[in-house]
């Protein structure tokens, strides 16, 4: 990551090519249609690919979540919109809803908040930063099964690492039953899912960072400009295309949340850190209701394609513009 | 152009000829056997999940020793994962083609291979040989009076309590009744003891008192019933909650059991293991389990029934549990029940209890068995006068796993006996 999406917008419009190279207006037709081949046998494999393992799948949930299937042989017992019927019914699935919502806004006004700041923080002139650097990325790196057994024993209820320090520094009333509680589990929860990701965001925020020309802050500073002014006026506007960026995907990420809590809560206890991929995974392959599971599914994929498609047409506007429909900026 | 032609062409060729070669052998490996029967030569597929040594030493030598007694008959032996066994035979028997020998657990899924015609019924063929068994051994796979696998292992659930600690509460001899388990947990509470470990992550743990209770209060019949009509809001599975509920409101399980895991470090078999609380109602595996988790019990460590609740339909001596065995595929050769029959053979039972730590189906084999605890276990089990097998394996998977979630559920305080009996019935009677 040596650019930054604050560039894509500086690209000249004119650069990107809207047909294979070198299918210019002078060229002989024969030519012509041989480089149209030659893009066809590069694509088509690719877009075999992308039908048979994304699309197929896609429309064959579509059409499995119309029916009470069991999962094995062709789905045969059909039941309309039954299943949706019963979902938007289903305690579980509301409560899904809700905790995706209480995820998402933790997300956006606490982690992403707190990364930025680390970030402003490393990209200032420190002895060390790069050791901090890598130290506050590094959980992000661990893989999501093992970060869910070390806080599983970390916040053992009386006996774990948690419960043990507060005891320690003289809080033991303070520390509690944490994911044991359906009261505390979702803040708890949220804590570890802040400590493994919120590295990826700074990581997102300092190439940002770097990207804006340090002239700007000088002149800034020489009319007079305090640090606030500087971050308020300068940093945050020019971070504004990968401020975007990271809360879609801190979004998307929240709508998508399984291994984490599998591991840990398993969405327990009674449901209380139970997620939409999680209601999912339980319905599919625990209880073998499949075509259920396919429905909840594809209320999974309709939330995040409308988010995906909202959030492109009203806050990346600026940002996408051009990009998504001749790739401009793709190559940096 | 061409050279790039070329190349993709003998690309998908390549790939053509591999996916040939993998259909070949996902073909053949589950393909039948009776072709060899003309040439004079037989092999019986054998499918199994004893994946763990010495076991699967020891069975595959019993294979070959087979093959020497019965030349010209062989025996292919596929032993497979636990989950990969489970999902592949799904997809066998949806196709309709099992192997001529095969891992069971009985219950439900046994019940659909049955119905769809593609099981052996061994009823008359085991006959001459069969009355040697323990009865609740074979009793997961008897339907209709008939049955469909031979047993080779068998287990039971039970109360697996420290000795020590219930002296210390005062408490000299295991409850026999619901009331007095009652008392005893509210003697321990006084002691200043944590009367009960449970794994309230796992669910299935918590599903063991429920069921336990729906058997004592409901009876066996009634759960059968329940299991055709898909009605579980009878009276006697709205009581099982109800005594439950009274259990509950005792709070006799570990600080913080709603998050614990079974064998994962400070669960539920390591505050057992470790002596933080006197008891867990687990299946026959509790003490290895005690032992790997945590520091075990040793001699401290005792086991009694599931207590009886008065006026309750159950009988103390009514155990609910689950084993394997193995069912034979419709039409397969004679050679199949023949080994089945030398697989069930006393002395090599025997063996199997001394060297894979398994619990006698033989009666004659329980002389093999030295374990104090698993002689308990066995001992419930021989004597036992009726036998419920594991509800998930018993029932659909969607209702097992409803009986967990709402038992879960009433243990968390957010269902009531009524709402769980009514979630169970609404998930069986959608199936």
């Amino acid at each position: 990551m040596t650019s930054t999406p604050v560039h894509i917008r500086e690209e000249p419009a004119d650069a990107a090519p809207h047909a294979p190279t070198g299918g210019g207006p002078g060229r002989p037709a024969g030519r012509r249609i041989r480089d149209w081949l030659t893009a066809f046998a590069f694509t088509v494999p690719a877009l075999v690919l992308f039908g048979a393992l994304v699309l197929l799948p896609i429309l064959f949930a579509l059409y499995a979540s119309l029916f009470n299937w069991g999962g094995f042989n062709m789905p045969s017992d059909f039941t309309g919109l039954g299943n949706f019927t019963k979902l938007i019914k289903d305690p579980v699935f509301l409560g899904d809803l809700w905790r995706g919502f209480l995820l998402i806004a933790f997300s956006i006004v606490v982690q992403l908040p707190f990364a930025l700041a680390m970030a402003v923080m490393l990209n200032q002139k420190l002895r060390g930063r790069a050791v901090y650097r890598m130290l506050f990325f590094a959980p992000y790196v661990l893989s999501e099964v093992i970060t869910g057994v070390l806080f599983s024993m970390i916040f053992a209820p009386d006996e774990g690492l948690a419960d043990r320090l507060l005891g320690k520094i003289g809080l033991d009333g303070v520390g509690g039953l944490w994911f044991a509680d359906p009261h505390t589990v979702l803040p708890t929860l949220f804590l570890v899912m802040t400590w493994k990701y919120f590295g990826f965001h700074m990581m997102l925020y300092l190439a940002g960072l770097q990207g804006i020309p340090p002239e700007l802050h000088e002149a800034a500073r020489i009319d007079g400009a305090g640090a606030w002014q500087r971050f308020r006026h300068i940093t945050l506007p020019l971070l504004g295309p990968t401020v975007r960026i990271s809360v879609f995907l801190a979004v998307i990420g929240a709508i998508q949340l399984f291994d984490l809590v599998w591991i840990i809560t398993a969405g327990g206890p009674d449901h209380a850190s139970e997620t939409l991929a999680i209601s999912m995974f339980q319905y599919g392959f625990k209880r073998y209701q499949v075509g259920y599971g396919m429905a909840i599914s594809v209320a999974i994929f309709l939330i995040s394609l409308a988010f995906a498609l909202l959030y492109q047409r009203f806050v990346m506007r600026r940002d996408t513009e051009g990009a998504l429909t001749t790739m401009r900026g793709a190559a940096r | 152009m061409r050279p790039l032609g070329d190349t993709s062409l003998t690309r998908r060729r390549f790939l053509a000829a591999s996916a040939a070669g993998l259909g070949a052998a996902a073909l053949s490996a589950c393909g039948s056997s009776d072709d060899g029967k003309g040439s004079g030569s037989t092999t019986i597929e054998w499918w199994n999940i004893t994946t763990t040594q010495p076991a699967k030493k020891i069975w595959a030598a019993r294979a070959r020793e087979f093959e020497a007694k019965n030349p010209g008959v062989k025996v292919k032996i596929v032993t497979l994962e636990n989950e990969a066994y489970k999902s592949k035979m799904t997809a066998l028997t949806a196709s309709g083609k099992l192997p001529d020998i095969y891992h069971t657990w009985g219950g439900g899924v046994l019940e659909q291979q049955i119905d769809a015609g593609l099981v052996e019924d061994l009823t008359s063929k085991i006959a001459p040989w069969s009355g040697g068994f323990v009865p609740a051994s074979v009793s997961a796979y008897q339907f209709e009076s008939k049955t469909y696998a031979v047993p080779f292992d068998i287990g039971a659930v039970g109360f697996w309590y420290n000795k020590a600690l219930f002296t210390r509460a005062g408490i000299t001899t295991p409850p026999t009744t619901w009331a007095g388990y009652l008392d005893a947990v509210k003697k321990l509470k006084a002691a200043g003891i944590t009367p009960i470990g449970l794994a309230g992550k796992e669910k299935w743990p918590g599903m063991y008192y429920w069921a336990y209770l729906a058997m004592r209060t409901a009876g066996l019949d009634a759960m059968r019933k329940a299991a055709d009509s898909k009605d579980f809001t009878g009276p006697g599975f709205v009581q099982a909650g109800e005594h439950l509920k009274d259990l509950v409101g005792l709070q006799p399980f570990q600080t913080g059991f709603l998050g614990a895991g079974y064998s994962t470090p400070g669960g539920q078999a390591a505050s057992v293991g470790n002596g933080k609380a006197a008891m867990e109602l687990m299946g026959q595996w509790a003490p290895s389990v005690e032992a790997s988790s945590g520091k075990g019990l040793g001699k401290n460590l005792g086991f009694f029934s599931f207590p009886t609740v008065d006026g309750g339909a159950g009988k103390l001596t009514e155990v609910f549990g689950g084993g394997g065995g193995h069912a034979v595929r419709k039409g397969a050769p004679q050679a199949a029940v023949d080994f089945l029959k030398f697989f069930a053979d006393t002395e090599f039972d025997k063996k199997l209890v001394k060297e894979t730590g398994l619990i006698p189906v033989v009666k004659a084999a329980g002389t093999a068995l030295v374990d104090p605890n698993l002689k308990a276990v066995s001992t419930a089990i021989n004597e036992s006068t009726g036998f419920q097998l594991y509800l998930d394996q018993a029932y659909a998977p969607a209702v097992g796993q409803e009986i967990n979630d709402s038992v879960a559920a009433l243990m968390g305080g957010t269902k009531s006996p009524e709402a769980v009996a009514k979630s169970i019935t609404q998930v069986a009677k959608s199936q």
